[in-house]
């Protein structure tokens, strides 16, 4: 209680400064913010991409609906398939007709349906790389029923390498912004803990013990963080709002980034608050 | 009380600030520390305050000696030593009164215990009237007063002052000495660090400790000090 009331007396004594804090550790998070909101808006592009990737077995005409009705429900018990969908060849006469309406004359003179039935079956989440996609064609084209099966291996390779890509650069420079933020926060912390070097300083010459001296500013720290990362939210959601009002279309963050983010503000402020009064405080004992 | 031995005291850059120190103060006893400027007052000072730790030889202050003490027992050794800088340090958006309570405050005493105990330090250094006025509102042997009373708040056994007169005129410089050597009557030990060879001229009653380049020359209590034991304490973490 003592700490909370000194943490709070000390942000009402400075709001200057607190709040020169707050904004600084507001901007340096709002770059997350920004970047988050880029990397989540990404990925849902490539999961949407993703989504479509699907193996098709083309049936033999004689296939017999019982056998391949069996043969579906033992695909769908892989572990790696969400879904399988028996397409008839009538099915397939009638999609083809409204997909490609150039052809519908074709479509309609002919006296024998020429396409073939088919099983389109598409893949969990996680389980949409090249290696799982190819298995699971290797294993599909393994029934004597199944005349030919086609997966777009150039397709699903190039969206994989592009997840691959984004997720590296995501890491990267995720990485090197949460760097950033962190030495900001940790400069706008220590300028607060210089403000008050001089009563640090009395404090250790009468005997306050050290867990009492950090304390206030641990809490202090913890405050401002968790400002600065409410800052930074609101920031970003405005920025959200901009964007997606004028020009672009966008997915807002997922509740559970936002609370990490959060969260993770304060915890850093309160680190940096720890790393630096433990600096400041190692200058005036002897062991 | 405080006990030196073959203490030497290095830096990094600047080399030895005192070398093989060794002398004693005993309870209750008023001792000069002097010498030149650099001549290693203020390292001796800090070595007792543990502000510095020697590198080589030891340092015992009441119960703790530098060889054993760990950092957490740091802040119950600073309780028992009072510091009086000779630029004050304090806190200017305070009042006296609260400068004076602030140490009470953070060395954990109860709430009501501290406004009583204020008043009587205030009192009991000369400056009760002036208990509500902000250190820029005094003058310098006023505030040097306050200083004093902070450094009090925590029942010190000895009272550790460098140049505490440094900054003050004559006038102002006699009452504040006059004012530690009341403390010291009441049974208070005190090391004062000065330079001020007038002073120590017209005490010739105190002893004196003269360092020059960090070695002790001359003690004007050498013979008294040799051979009284009398108040070698028990180490804290002796028997560990």
């Amino acid at each position: 209680m003592r700490a909370l009331r000194e943490a709070l007396a000390s942000i009402r004594r400075t709001p200057l400064l607190g709040g020169l804090s707050i904004f600084s550790i507001g901007l340096s998070l709002l770059i997350i913010g920004l970047f988050g909101l880029s990397a989540h808006n990404i990925d849902q592009a490539i999961s949407g991409v993703e989504e479509r990737v699907e193996v098709v077995g083309y049936l033999v005409d004689d296939a017999g609906e019982e056998r391949v009705q069996v043969a579906r429900r033992e695909i769908e018990t892989y572990p790696e398939i969400e879904e399988v969908r028996y397409i008839s060849k009538t099915e397939a006469l009638f999609t083809a007709t409204r997909e490609l309406p150039e052809f519908s004359d074709v479509f309609s003179d002919l006296e024998v349906n020429p396409l073939p039935a088919s099983l389109e079956i598409r893949l969990k989440e996680g389980f949409r790389d090249p290696d799982h996609v190819r298995a699971v064609a290797e294993r599909v084209a393994g029934y004597e029923f199944i005349d030919d099966v086609r997966f777009g291996q150039d397709w699903v390779e190039r969206v994989f390498s592009l997840r691959r890509i984004a997720g590296g650069t995501a890491g990267i420079l995720g990485g090197a912004f949460a760097f950033v933020a962190v030495l900001l926060i940790g400069t706008s912390v220590r300028m607060a803990i210089l403000a008050r070097s001089e009563e640090i300083e009395i404090m250790q010459t009468v005997g306050a013990t050290e867990g009492y001296i950090q304390r206030p500013f641990l809490l202090e720290g913890l405050f401002t963080g968790l400002a600065g990362g409410l800052l930074a939210l609101g920031l970003t959601r405005l920025a959200y709002t901009l964007i997606d009002r004028s020009f672009l279309s966008l997915t807002w963050l997922p509740d559970m980034w936002i609370v990490a983010g959060v969260v993770a503000a304060a915890a850093l402020g309160m680190l940096a608050a720890g790393y630096a009064v433990r600096r400041e405080l190692a200058q005036g004992y002897a062991v | 009380m405080i006990q030196f031995k073959d203490v030497t005291k290095e830096y990094p850059r600047s080399g030895a600030a005192v070398e093989d120190l060794t002398f004693r103060v005993r309870k209750g006893e008023f001792v000069f520390l002097t010498g030149h400027s650099g001549a290693g007052k203020t390292t001796v000072l800090r070595l007792v305050h543990f502000q510095a730790t020697p590198s080589r030889g030891e340092v015992r202050v009441s119960r703790y000696a530098s060889s054993r003490i760990r950092r957490r027992q740091i802040p119950q050794l600073r309780r028992r030593v009072g510091f009086v800088f000779q630029d004050f340090r304090l806190l200017e958006r305070l009042t006296a009164a609260e400068n004076v309570a602030f140490a009470l405050h953070v060395t954990g005493t109860a709430k009501k215990r501290i406004g009583p105990k204020v008043q009587r330090l205030l009192g009991q250094v000369g400056l009760a009237a002036k208990a509500r006025s902000l250190p820029s509102e005094l003058s310098g042997g006023e505030r040097q007063r306050v200083v004093i009373a902070r450094a009090l708040a925590t029942d010190p056994l000895v009272l550790l002052a460098d140049e505490p007169t440094g900054n003050l005129d004559q006038r102002a410089s006699d009452g504040v000495f006059e004012l530690f050597r009341s403390i010291n009557q009441h049974g208070m030990a005190v090391l004062m660090a000065t330079h001020d060879a007038d002073l120590i001229r017209r005490h010739p009653e105190v002893r004196v400790l003269e360092l020059e380049q960090g070695r002790l020359v001359y003690d004007s209590g050498s013979e008294a000090a040799r051979g009284d034991t009398s108040d070698a304490d028990e180490v804290e973490g002796a028997k560990e």
